[in-house]
């Protein structure tokens, strides 16, 4: 071959490889593995029968029909979410329904005792205060299961529809956002709020555009409530004292003047959007706060909902990363968002962030750049970004199988799945997640819960999981019906061969499906 | 109770016969008894204890004017103060940790705290946990990050154990540690298939080429193994102690049984709740009164109970932030800020006396008008225990950001 023969090719072979990598690597005619891959990653596992239906559909048919979530029929798995009415309420119908009732039960016990009322809810799992408290009435224990009825409902849902939604990929990413926009649905007012943020803040923009999803979850109370900034007032302003309502009954002391709280503008930019890398200032967070100073809520004790209040809103002029954002109004903070949802770092820290869910702890530095300059290119549309990593040859490479150990949550659920597990109660699931150390929209850091292996890799959670199989394959879980399905299937059959033989062993079929579910190869996805 | 050799003679064989190789046991063993390190136990009293009428400062007139209905009496008064120092004393129903400041055993450090300034428990305890006040993104705890600094390769499954119904922010993060409420329900429940399910667990996990579930896999049923043999059910703690019949009072009681058990412990966990006292709070009677009558004879039997392993170990308590200096209109008190804390045990510890800076309780040496100032940050506390009892001089991963640590010389 002549050198000009030999740069040619090997030209030609560059512009292959970037066709290739830059255009779709979905194997036309894939074996059981990498279909079980892409059931694994875009979902939360197969279910019986679902590789040959996959196989039916197309590989690539099939990924993008998940793209598009409203194109696909899910009337099934809306039936099952009927006998949970908060579901579909305002905050402020929840507020009436479930909590301003039982609020008023313990105002009037209190004052009936002599005393004022303490409305401070004790912290979520832990002890509470039993001493000294006069024995519930029958009516003041109902008033109570109601206000824990709303998480229970929205749990039950969560769980639902990963299990049952044939819009998996939507299950997915309604999950990854609401944990990359964590809020903790126990401190203070947040539980009212929490079914309305992840209903109509997250779940309508989970394939939009990336502003938009932004912008919701700034103006939502969950989020204002939760990161404090409902609270956030200029120092200066005349009206910056604590508004009615956020008086707490019993407390004496002269109240503090209100002031600029930074704790929303820091998350922001760290966990948000730019990454804790992305290059701000402490100036910088000084000045995103004063510019969502006024972003408050209407009586936040009774559901109300997003506010702006110009009497506590800093009307300086703000510098946010370089650019001069001249004091206005309510019109600072949603330019403070434009700035910070189109500056590169928040493309790359996405990017990783989904690449990281999707393909590997520590994904590949030339996905994430794809992925990100996709984001650039988009404006920040999330479903060509997704669309990229999901089609990458990086997704169907062979380190990225079984690359990723499942979270409590993901395993709970693709147990029920692969089992074709019928439930009537999603109570005890959620219990289980909560015992492998995954209580659901409890995370308390605005961090969510981590997405890499060794946060959930130790030895009580592994023997956790274990008992979590034989509970669930032995029927022990109050309204959970373990189907009866061949589950070795599920891992098609790619497992050690001490794991075959130890499942080949197995005196019945619930043991076979347990040593199966407990094995080390069904940890992964 | 069991101890190594109960272990080697009586565990080690039961598990031979049934076929199972003594691998685990000589190698907890070795790792137990080759480096056999300090031991550090942490209680957290969830709520905001008191800490006004927990350490009574009888001494500042003060105290007594803000508090017309529920303060403790002076020493000299009927059922008041147990007199410490001549201006603090303890509640009397803590009259059990006495003996422990007279040994020279406790150790208090007053007006300690959080340079934050939030009321609320979910942000205080977070900002407690993680060690880094005011940063709410920290994903791990600082005992945790301790763990991470002294990594080591004869470090067992019972390395930190909290003995809580969930892992405690404290313990969370990149190194191992194990949250369980009863040590005795650690283990593969089957019902009469056990043994075998366990077996075959056992062998799937042994022979994964999964790095990381082969390791943790295996770690996991060495440890249950461990805790078959000491058979929790059969513990008798020594000395006469007697600890109290409530949750708090279990999980000491059990981490007593590890670290006796030589099982390579090295940080546990414990947590007492009840302490958010708005309404009726009490003074040497009533509902604090009890709930520190529970939190000081665990305190005191834990100690008793540990006898001379008490050199190795030290109790820590804290809570997340204080209660305000005047009592409200409901005979409680509400969120305040500064605290006491206590240190108990090890043979390094410079007990019998109150360390750190007392401000005062008048209305202007107050912070923000009404809460005990905080003149200590709980992060000296912390440090001076990370490096007088667990070893460790240099803490800046432990505690990062944190710069101005205070020397109070309470650990020599």
């Amino acid at each position: 071959m002549t050198s000009l023969a030999r740069c040619v090719a090997t030209i030609l072979a560059a512009v292959t490889l970037t066709a290739g990598s830059s255009g779709s690597a979905v194997p036309s005619k894939p074996d059981d593995k990498t279909i079980l891959h892409v059931l694994n990653r875009i979902g939360y596992g197969a279910r019986p029968g679902d590789v040959t239906r996959v196989r039916q559909t197309g590989l690539e048919a099939y990924i993008d029909q998940q793209l598009r979530p409203e194109r696909i029929s899910n009337l099934a798995m809306e039936s099952r979410l009927a006998g949970l009415p908060s579901l579909s309420m305002s905050a402020r119908e929840i507020a009436e329904e479930y909590f301003i009732p039982a609020n008023q039960a313990r105002v009037q016990a209190k004052r009936a005792a002599g005393a004022a009322p303490d409305d401070k809810a004790p912290p979520a799992g832990r002890e509470m205060t039993a001493v000294g408290k006069p024995a519930r009435t029958p009516e003041q224990m109902e008033l109570a299961r109601k206000e824990r009825q709303v998480l229970a409902e929205l749990t039950a849902q969560k769980i639902l529809r990963a299990a049952f939604s044939e819009r998996q990929l939507e299950a997915v990413m309604i999950d990854f956002w609401f944990n990359h926009f964590n809020v903790f649905a126990a401190k203070g007012a947040t539980p009212q709020y929490v079914t309305e943020y992840e209903r109509d803040a997250i779940r309508p923009h989970v394939f939009g555009k990336f502003r938009d999803l932004l912008g919701a979850t700034a103006h939502s109370p969950a989020m204002l409530f939760y990161l404090d900034n409902w609270q956030s007032a200029d120092p200066d302003a005349q009206n910056a004292r604590r508004p009615l309502n956020a008086m707490r009954p019993g407390q004496e002391a002269p109240r503090p003047k209100r002031g600029l709280n930074e704790n929303y503008g820091r998350e922001l930019m760290e966990l948000h959007t730019l990454g804790v890398d992305g290059g701000y200032t402490q100036d910088d967070v000084v000045n995103v706060a004063r510019a969502f100073t006024g972003w408050t809520i209407t009586t936040p004790r009774q559901g109300g909902g997003f506010r702006f209040d110009p009497r506590i809103h800093d009307r300086g002029d703000k510098i946010v990363l370089g650019q001069k954002i001249k004091g206005g109004g309510e019109g600072d903070g949603e330019k403070v968002l434009d700035i910070l949802a189109r500056h590169p770092a928040t493309a790359t820290f996405i990017s990783t962030k989904l690449a990281c869910r999707f393909v590997a702890d520590t994904p590949p530095a030339a996905l994430v750049q794809r992925a990100a300059a996709r984001f650039r290119q988009t404006d920040g549309d999330i479903r060509e970004v997704v669309r990229l990593i999901l089609t990458s040859p990086e997704f169907f490479s062979a380190e990225a199988y079984r690359a990723k150990v499942k979270n409590p949550f993901e395993f709970v659920v693709s147990a029920v799945r692969a089992t074709g597990t019928d439930v009537r109660d999603a109570m005890p699931l959620a219990q289980a997640a909560r015992q492998l150390g995954m209580p659901l929209y409890l995370a308390q850091p605005p961090t969510g819960y981590p997405d890499k292996a060794e946060a959930w890799v130790n030895t009580g959670a592994l023997l956790n999981r274990m008992n979590f199989a034989l509970q669930l394959v032995g029927g022990r879980l109050r309204g959970v019906l373990p189907g009866t399905s061949a589950v070795a299937a599920i891992l098609a059959d790619d497992v050690s061969s001490t794991t075959a033989a130890t499942i080949a062993q197995a005196k019945d079929a619930a043991q076979l499906a347990a040593l199966t579910l407990g094995s080390p190869e069904f940890q992964r996805r | 109770m069991f101890s190594r050799r109960v272990l080697m003679k009586n565990g080690g064989m039961a598990l031979l016969s049934l076929g199972f190789a003594p691998a685990f046991i000589s190698r907890t063993v070795e790792a137990a008894g080759a480096a056999r390190r300090n031991v550090l136990i942490t209680i957290f009293q969830r709520g905001a204890v008191d800490g006004l009428n927990m350490i009574v400062p009888f001494g500042d007139r003060q105290y007594y004017a803000a508090r017309p209905s529920i303060a403790i009496g002076r020493p000299d008064g009927a059922d008041g103060a147990v007199d410490l120092d001549g201006f603090f004393g303890l509640h009397p129903r803590l009259a059990p940790l006495k003996p422990l400041w007279d040994n020279r055993q406790l150790a208090i450090v007053h007006a300690s705290g959080s340079p934050d300034t939030t009321r609320s428990h979910f942000d205080a305890q977070d900002y407690m946990e993680t060690a880094t006040p005011g940063v709410k993104s920290t994903q791990d705890g600082w005992l945790n990050r301790y763990l991470h600094a002294r990594e080591h390769a004869n470090a067992t499954p019972f390395r930190a154990v909290a003995l809580a119904p969930q892992m405690p922010r404290s313990l969370q993060g990149l190194e191992p540690a194990l949250a369980m409420s009863q040590i005795g329900q650690f283990g593969i429940r089957a019902g009469q298939a056990t043994d075998l399910v366990q077996a075959s667990f056992e062998s799937e996990y042994a022979a994964a080429s999964d790095k990381v579930l082969n390791k943790t896999g295996g770690q996991a049923f060495d440890a249950m193994r461990m805790l078959k043999s000491a058979d929790p059910a059969k513990y008798l703690p020594e000395n006469g102690a007697e600890y109290p019949r409530s949750g708090y009072g279990e999980a000491l009681r059990q981490i007593a049984q590890l670290i006796k058990a030589d099982v390579g412990l090295e940080i546990a966990f414990a947590e007492a709740g009840g302490w958010d006292t708005h309404v009726n709070q009490g003074a040497s009677a009533g509902q604090l009164a009890q709930r520190l009558d529970d939190f000081g004879r665990g305190i005191a039997a834990l100690a008793r109970d540990l006898g001379d392993h008490m050199a190795d170990v030290v109790i820590l308590t804290m809570s997340e932030f204080g209660r305000a200096v005047a009592e409200n209109g409901n005979r409680g008190t509400d969120h305040g800020h500064g605290n006491a804390m206590m240190i108990i045990g090890g043979q390094n510890v410079r007990g019998g006396k109150v360390y750190g800076r007392w401000p005062g309780l008048a209305r202007e040496q107050r912070h923000d008008g009404r809460d005990l100032a905080v003149t200590t940050d709980f992060r000296s506390v912390f440090a001076e225990v990370v490096r007088g009892h667990l070893g460790v001089a240099d803490t800046t991963t432990i505690f990062p950001g944190f710069k101005d640590a205070q020397r109070l010389g309470f650990i020599g």
